[in-house]
């Protein structure tokens, strides 16, 4: 259970108990009370400002607790602690394939270690799916053309259900799998096994085959921009905009190159529409990431839609 | 009381004026076109209520056996199409509404007769074409169509469905239009705005909605069927477009018509609890302006839907505070019709059973949307039977409540008979235990995990869903009671005075069934709404004097 969540779950789980009661018993008091009997009149009450605006304005204040309380577990929710372990994600009809920044693949199912931050980066080759733990009180739809980010960190081993929630087509309610999460020395004798070299590597080997070298060169002599140690920071753009160098801007410049082109280039470079799978996509994203280590600074703004809430405080599961 | 002796020798009245088909199907009379709309509409619920029966039964065991994963998908998508755009957006208005807006505001018919029956041809073209789309293969997009998979994945009948609603949303903008004119220009002599009935409030509310919002769909469906027909490429990321859009514009529509099918159920109760509390209204005003802060705010909720699309943490943000701020004015509702009660003098008839069960299940529905609006808890219980019982509440227990109290309520005026009252009383409970049966499960199995829209399902939820199809069987026999007693009052009832509830209201002053043109002579209003207090004084002084 995912404590944070279901805190403000009872929290409002009492609280509308306590008002349904209040309706009800006056609901139920007044209707017995004030039953109908020969000779006696209802008694005419206009209305009395005082309470229409108590009644307008303490539901108001409460309820802005409540989007408050709301809004910082979403925050939490929405939020990656930097040094998370990626796994990218993709949904077809009907299944999902998960790749570990390590290498391993799998499919509909998912091996994660206990206790530590997952951030899961996904995105759909076909239609909008939902990537959903209930256990773990997660949800993100998984929209083709563009990456979403979850995250979670499990705290006790076991299996736990995966969802697609967002209906996509014949086999939806087939579209399931589990989450298996391992004590640490399981699931590095898991991780041992399988795997082809990292997701990275992977991502050199395309780069190389599609020849992106040949522009985007490490030093700054190429025609395209230098890679190295761009991820992360913010990108001067030519039309004079400042946009952040996460995946989704990596996706889109390999898949729309002249949408966002880099101040000081020419729009020289073509689409990579159609010619490389989902799967190559974020392992070329993956690549471009691992050129720019962690500890660099401006890493910080790797995530990519929220600035950082404390790391731990989020999607844990008991 | 002098008015309930029935005069034996027959009335002229709408119904026995003109006989034959052709006098029906060229009326132009507001009370003839409610008529034709409350068959229609009648026919389209119980096709929509068998897709739901269906449902229930397949998921009465985890495996998918009863029909097949595709035969599933489109019953879901056809039993919210067909309840949405078929029954519950034109129900109240295009019936209660059209028969009582004249009556109320004291005219004789609602400001375009032609127009309204235009809107009722409309939407029977628009309803022929939605059979067509079922009967030849149907649609299994989800009744949201989201994109890309409507534009691009589904093999079954997208663009049938969405050129059938978009057709269908011109009935429902002409039916605003004409009410709008009718409550601005036609008013009786003395019925200023602070006297017209909180129905009529609640309806000019609604048809702001109708004609602002219904467009957006309207536009929206033609760019999905281009989007499938033609691949521009608006919605199809493969094709340049933007799946996200669809859904901001969809629900800039969609989200607003929750409240086209709660604001007039609202307006229906506001109307039965002081009848039957033999009082005015607590917070007349309050109460109207409700409605129409509804209708504005429930413009600025849109994306509250889609927490979990994709959508910037920012932007959730807004559209949650927003969606707070919607919950106020409704909230306001419920305590004023708590607070009417109070020092009343309550029946308990059929109108006002439905009417307490309205109050009691749009509350949970309501206190359950605090739920959904926190952004934290939705990220987990969206797209999960959470929801389903959550907006359930609202249109099935909220909006329907409200339609069968109203139906049960002007009865007597539409069709001049009583309809037998103890069953009346019996239907109400069943409807009121059988859908509690049904859905409040539901609420349940989705904070457990259990997602919408699934053929099949883990076994750990089953328990939950027996409880829940047992409830719709309940719930079935619910509704099939009304229309029973209905239709044999038609024949049989007592014949009905014409204000066998002694209430008050332009429409009760008129005989029952009222005549062609409502009125014999122009009503002038001297009196407020809801003037309980001299009606029931009268009449005591008038039972001394008989007695």
């Amino acid at each position: 259970m995912a404590g944070n969540v279901d805190a403000l779950y009872i929290f409002l789980l009492i609280l509308s108990g306590m008002m349904t009661l209040l309706i009800f018993t006056a609901l139920v008091y007044f209707a017995a009370r004030y039953r109908h009997r020969k000779g006696v009149l209802a008694e005419q009450i206009e209305g009395s400002t005082p309470l229409e605006l108590t009644w307008t304005i303490i539901p108001l204040g409460v309820f802005m607790v409540i989007f408050a309380w709301g809004a910082v577990v979403y925050f939490q929710q929405r939020t990656p602690p930097r040094d998370a372990t990626e796994v990218y994600v993709v949904g077809k009809q009907w299944m999902w394939k998960l790749e570990h920044a390590e290498g391993q693949r799998e499919i509909n199912s998912l091996h994660v270690p206990v206790g530590r931050d997952v951030k899961l980066i996904l995105t759909s080759q076909d239609v909008i799916h939902s990537f959903s733990i209930p256990e773990f009180r997660i949800k993100q739809d998984v929209v083709p053309g563009r990456y979403t980010v979850a995250w979670f960190r499990a705290t006790k081993p076991g299996s736990y259900h995966l969802f697609c929630t967002q209906y996509c087509g014949t086999e939806h309610s087939g579209m399931i799998g589990t989450i298996e999460v391992m004590e640490p020395a399981q699931y590095e004798a898991w991780m041992s096994g399988g795997s082809t070299g990292p997701l990275s590597a992977s991502g050199e080997r395309i780069f190389a085959e599609l020849g992106c070298a040949t522009c985007h060169r490490s030093d700054s002599q190429g025609r395209g921009p230098n890679l190295q140690g761009m991820f992360g920071k913010p990108v001067q753009l030519e039309d004079g905009r400042i946009v952040t160098a996460d995946e989704n801007y990596l996706r889109e410049s390999i898949l729309d190159p002249g949408s966002k082109v880099v101040r000081g280039f020419k729009p020289v470079m073509p689409t990579f529409q159609g010619l490389v799978s989902e799967e190559q996509l974020n392992a070329l994203v993956a690549y471009v990431k691992s050129l720019s280590p962690p500890s660099a600074p401006g890493a910080k703004n790797a995530a990519m839609s929220a600035p950082q809430s404390g790391p731990g405080q989020g999607n844990q599961v008991q | 009381m002098a008015t309930a002796t029935v005069p034996a020798v027959e009335r002229e009245d709408y119904l026995n004026k003109e006989y034959g088909i052709a006098s029906w199907l060229l009326t132009t009379d507001h009370k003839r076109i409610a008529l034709l709309y409350l068959i229609s509409i009648t026919f389209f619920f119980f096709i929509g209520g068998f897709f739901a029966l269906l449902i229930r039964l397949e998921l009465l065991t985890p495996a998918g056996d009863l029909v097949q994963a595709d035969t599933y998908n489109k019953l879901f998508t056809m039993h919210g199409q067909v309840m949405v755009f078929f029954f519950l957006i034109p129900s109240i208005p295009a019936v209660l509404g059209n028969f009582l807006i004249p009556l109320m505001v004291g005219a004789k018919d609602l400001a375009f007769p032609r127009i309204n029956l235009l809107s009722w041809y409309i939407y029977i073209i628009a309803g022929i074409m939605m059979m067509h789309c079922m009967l030849t293969g149907g649609v299994d997009t989800g009744w949201t169509f989201y994109t890309p998979f409507s534009t691009a994945f589904s093999n079954t009948k997208v663009i049938e469905a969405g050129l059938a609603i978009f057709v269908a949303g011109f009935s429902s903008i002409l039916t605003g239009l004409n009410f709008v004119v009718t409550i601005h220009r036609m008013r009786a002599p003395g019925l200023t705005w602070s006297r017209l009935p909180l129905f009529v409030w609640a309806h000019y509310a609604t048809s702001i909605i109708q004609i602002l919002g219904t467009p957006v769909i309207a536009i929206t469906l033609v760019l999905v069927v281009a989007e499938r027909a033609l691949h521009l490429g608006i919605f199809d990321p493969k094709l340049g477009g933007d799946p996200l859009l669809f859904q901001h514009l969809f629900w800039f529509y969609s989200h607003p018509a929750v409240y086209i099918m709660i604001l007039p159920s609202m307006g229906v109760v506001t109307e039965i609890i002081p009848c039957f509390s033999r009082k005015r209204v607590f917070g007349y005003m309050f109460v109207a302006l409700s409605s129409i802060a509804i209708a504005v705010f429930g413009f600025l909720v849109w994306a509250h839907h889609m927490f979990v699309a994709g959508i910037s943490v920012y932007a959730a943000l807004v559209f949650s505070i927003l969606s707070y701020a919607v919950a106020v004015p409704s909230a306001v509702k419920v305590f004023n019709w708590t607070a009417t009660l109070y020092k009343g003098s309550i029946y308990y008839n059929a109108p006002m059973l439905y009417a307490f069960g309205f109050v009691g299940l749009f509350t949970v529905g309501g206190l359950t949307g605090l739920f959904l609006a926190a952004l934290g808890i939705d990220m987990h219980v969206h797209d999960t039977y959470f929801i389903i019982a959550h907006f359930h509440y609202i249109m099935v227990g909220g909006a329907l409540m409200g339609y069968l109290g109203g139906m049960h309520f002007w009865w007597p005026k539409i069709s001049g008979r009583l309809y037998p009252e103890g069953w009346a009383r019996l239907a109400a409970l069943i409807v009121f235990i059988g859908f509690n049966l049904t859905f409040f499960p539901q609420f349940i199995l989705g904070y457990l995990g259990m997602p919408r829209r699934y053929w099949q399902y883990p076994a750990q939820y089953q328990v939950l869903n027996v409880l829940s199809t047992a409830g719709a069987t309940v719930l079935a026999v619910g509704y099939l009671l009304p229309m029973m007693y209905f239709l044999w009052s038609m024949r049989y009832g007592k014949p009905a005075s014409d204000n066998p509830w002694r209430a008050a209201g332009l429409e009760w002053t008129v005989q029952s069934p009222p005549t062609t043109f409502n009125f014999p002579e122009q009503p002038v209003v001297t009196w407020e709404a809801y003037n309980y207090d001299e009606i029931d004084k009268n009449y005591q002084e008038e039972a001394q004097v008989v007695g």
